[in-house]
């Protein structure tokens, strides 16, 4: 190369971009992953990337940019994940595009390959799990597959990190060669309309892009885009009466009235023919699968549900259990953390704003990053087992019951994680209704961030042997006012016809440690980040407005009262009662002060209504609020220092209840709202969504007080 | 006119028309389920509302409502 060339343009001389394209579930990701070191999220299930993501790497002498797409079956735009793909395939700028395929169903995945040797672009065929296709016995070659479609296929498998190397050398040789055209073979009666198209382009001289082939057979497919750019054309006139003839022809040949189907049986006899000249399947006994084994008690007409209810149940006690072990000894450093810094400190209030601010709120925020671990590790496994959509298989009948779709599982567990994510995976879900509907629905499955504020409670209220089964009752009653708000909303705002329910089953798959722990370690990160950041923030602010404005004249008639106290009992007493009024006249004081009227009625105090306001940011802000208030406060008792022990003393148990209800029910966080209502599409629904949830919370958690304090 | 929800458990049929309407259609075709493809019943959920079923190798979930407009024949 040219020296001068280089400098001028040293990016595009050797940049290759490449859009990575395969049917949902063959590993794209994980590939991706294995390639550039990369930790794109990964699992056992369709629709796990449901926007296109960019990935960076440098191989030789060669920058790479991979677009990881979502997996998509067909260029059917069925659902929003898939028209990304298709979109972005049609419309953008890219070098070549690397077929990602699932070597032990290659027939299926063949399907897409067809659809993609009609653009005009470069590929080349990555046949993944070829481990996974030697354990079943199935062999396939790759070389004779290269020549019979006229495109470089190579053998990779992204778990092993198998033919890694090979792929990328093969994208720089396809890259840098020239384009062969596919070998795409339809029957006699489709390849005779196709030469008489071609013909009569070429007799033409029509300027093209795609070549005359490609045109013919999408002007034969109905493709739109062939047809708008062709209409305008003064050929046209011509064209449209042997378009006519072809079509029908080729419907009569395939006994059909529908072009697009008749092409599919075109595909897929084709790929037959492929598969049956490349696979070479080994004899095995005819036994059951690992998966047809698993899958007969997983999903048993009666035996399945109660079996999903066991392991959630089963999730939560561990998640308790486990969890409150290191519990003890995270609140003892936090303790030890305090006293030994607040003891360097001179200045008091400094020393306040990092001891009972920074320090009381954060380390209120990690005390259950335990908890978290393992719901996370619950939640990633269920997502990477391939056990999430029989889950979803299962449940689609109840859920059609209540409006809801059985693809909706998939955002609504992810929801016990973080909403977030699952906000974003409701792209799953093709029909627009359906989506709304399970975006609303979200924020009722409980995230890990209110987690915390339900341990603590649980752990105030009720014994150890107890909290893990209180924990599973609170997730399976928001779920199920979850379903019941579905309903609702299915019979007044979202009216109209259901969405099919057409998915797919992965094969079973045991994931791996690796996999399991770069899932939950970056999700841990990103809770304890939050905490650092966010939350100490936070934490700094809600210090800050509980302890301004300094009101020097209730201070001195205290000190005046502690001085004369009799003996230390009173003195301490007056000391506590010092704070609160302290407390009570901040400006914290007075918005909770301003809204306890409209809280009065849930049983709340003040401190609960400014917990449950400062929580519109995040849900952790909830626990790290009422940590720095009791900090503050009056509860100075030596031996009842943890905030468990402050709430039990502080609130009833009624009011309890009613304050779990409405964290489990109100608004979700500023950043989980912000990412609603761009999933959602519009501004007003944020307010529907406000409104909905605030009425709901409120009128929900007055009937469990009341109802509460009439029982206990 | 026998359909994919007639089916038992364990049978094995051939699709002989889909009489669903375009874009489920083509869903369905996108997954293997076209005129001359062969299907096995592997489970039916609870009360039939959802059945399993295994094209080619692929499993497929279906709600009773998408395997009706499957028309199929013994095999």
């Amino acid at each position: 190369m040219n020296e001068i060339d280089a400098k001028a343009c040293p990016v595009i001389a050797k940049h290759i971009k490449v859009a990575l394209v395969g049917q949902p579930n063959v590993g794209k990701s994980m590939l991706i992953n294995s390639v550039s070191n990369a930790h794109l999220h990964v699992g056992n299930f369709s629709g796990v990337t449901v926007d296109k993501t960019e990935v960076l790497f440098d191989y030789k002498e060669y920058h790479f940019t991979v677009v990881d797409l979502p997996g998509t079956y067909a260029f059917t735009d069925y659902t929003i994940e898939e028209r990304v793909t298709h979109e972005y395939l049609c419309n953008e700028e890219y070098d070549l595009i690397i077929n990602v395929m699932d070597s032990t169903n290659l027939e299926k995945n063949l399907q897409l390959t067809s659809e993609l040797l009609s653009m005009n672009k470069k590929i080349i065929i990555a046949l993944n799990m070829t481990d996974e296709a030697d354990k079943e016995g199935i062999n396939v070659n790759a070389e004779y597959m290269s020549e019979l479609l006229g495109i470089r296929c190579v053998k990779v498998s992204a778990a092993t990190k198998m033919g890694i190397e090979e792929l990328i050398d093969g994208v720089v040789k396809t890259y840098e060669q020239e384009k062969v055209d596919s070998k795409l073979i339809f029957s006699e009666a489709v390849e005779e309309e196709i030469a008489a198209i071609v013909e009569y382009l070429s007799k033409h001289k029509h300027q093209a892009n795609n070549s005359y082939r490609n045109i013919a057979i999408n002007l034969l497919k109905n493709n739109k885009k062939t047809y708008s750019r062709l209409h305008d054309d003064p050929i046209w006139t011509e064209l449209q009466p042997i378009l006519i003839d072809a079509s029908k022809h080729i419907e009569l040949h395939h006994n059909s009235d529908d072009i697009k189907e008749a092409f599919a049986e075109e595909y897929s006899s084709f790929n037959r023919g492929v598969v049956a000249e490349v696979v070479e399947q080994k004899a095995l006994e005819v036994k059951a699968t690992l998966t047809d084994k698993i899958d007969r008690l997983l999903i048993h007409s009666f035996w399945g549900i109660p079996i999903f209810l066991f392991f959630m149940w089963g999730l939560f006690q561990l998640t308790f259990e486990i969890g409150a072990i290191p519990m003890d000894y995270i609140d003892m450093f936090f303790a030890w953390l305090g006293e030994t810094i607040g003891a360097t400190i001179s200045n008091d209030d400094i020393r306040s704003l990092v001891v009972d601010g920074i320090i009381a709120g954060v380390g209120a925020v990690v005390l259950f990053v335990p908890n978290i671990i393992i719901l996370f590790v619950g939640i990633a496994l269920l997502e990477s087992t391939g056990y999430m959509s029989r889950v979803a298989f299962l449940l689609d009948g109840f859920f059609h019951k209540f409006g809801l779709h059985g693809q909706s599982f998939i955002p609504l567990v992810t929801g016990f994680g973080c909403s977030i994510p699952a906000y974003m995976s409701a792209r799953i879900l093709k029909n627009d209704r359906d989506r709304l509907l399970t975006l609303f629905i979200i924020g009722f499955m409980s995230c890990g961030a209110r987690l915390p504020v339900y341990v603590l409670f649980a752990g105030a209220f009720f014994s150890a042997e107890m909290a893990g089964n209180v924990l599973f009752a609170i997730y399976i009653s928001g779920a199920i006012l979850g379903l019941i708000a579905a309903k609702v909303l299915k019979l007044t705002a979202f009216k109209g016809a259901d969405e099919p329910f057409v998915m797919e089953m992965p094969k079973y798959r045991l994931p791996s440690l690796k996999l399991i722990y770069h899932t939950v370690l970056t999700k841990t990160m990103m809770y304890l980040k939050k905490a650092g950041t966010f939350i100490a923030a936070a934490s700094m602010l809600i210090w800050f407005l509980s302890n301004y404005p300094h009101n020097l004249e209730v201070v001195k008639s205290y000190e005046i009262k502690i001085e004369n106290a009799q003996s230390e009992d009173e003195k301490l007493k007056q000391e506590n009662s010092l704070a609160e009024a302290l407390l009570e006249q901040s400006y914290l004081g007075q918005i909770g002060k301003f809204s306890e009227p409209i809280f009065e009625p849930l049983g709340f105090d003040w401190k609960m209504s400014v917990a449950l306001q400062t929580g519109l940011a995040a849900k952790e802000v909830v626990v790290s609020t009422l940590g720095v208030l009791y900090a503050l406060g009056a509860d100075v008792d030596e031996e009842n220092k943890s905030l468990a022990n402050a709430i039990s003393k502080h609130i009833s148990f009624a009011s309890a209840v009613a304050f779990i209800v409405v964290v489990m029910i109100y608004l979700p966080c500023l950043a989980a709202s912000i990412v609603f209502t761009r999933e959602a599409g519009h501004i007003k629904y944020f307010f529907y969504l406000f409104f909905f949830t605030s009425v709901t919370a409120y009128v929900m958690a007055f009937l469990a007080y009341n109802i509460t304090k009439i029982i206990v | 006119m026998k359909t994919l929800i007639d089916c038992h458990k364990a049978c094995m049929v051939k699709v002989v028309k889909l009489n669903a309407k375009d874009e489920l259609k083509q869903r369905l075709i996108s997954f293997g389920i076209m005129k001359e493809s062969l299907i096995e019943v592997l489970e039916h959920a609870p009360a039939k509302s959802t059945i399993e079923i295994k094209v080619g190798k692929m499993r497929v979930a279906l709600r009773a409502q998408e395997a009706q407009l499957i028309e199929v024949e013994k095999v």
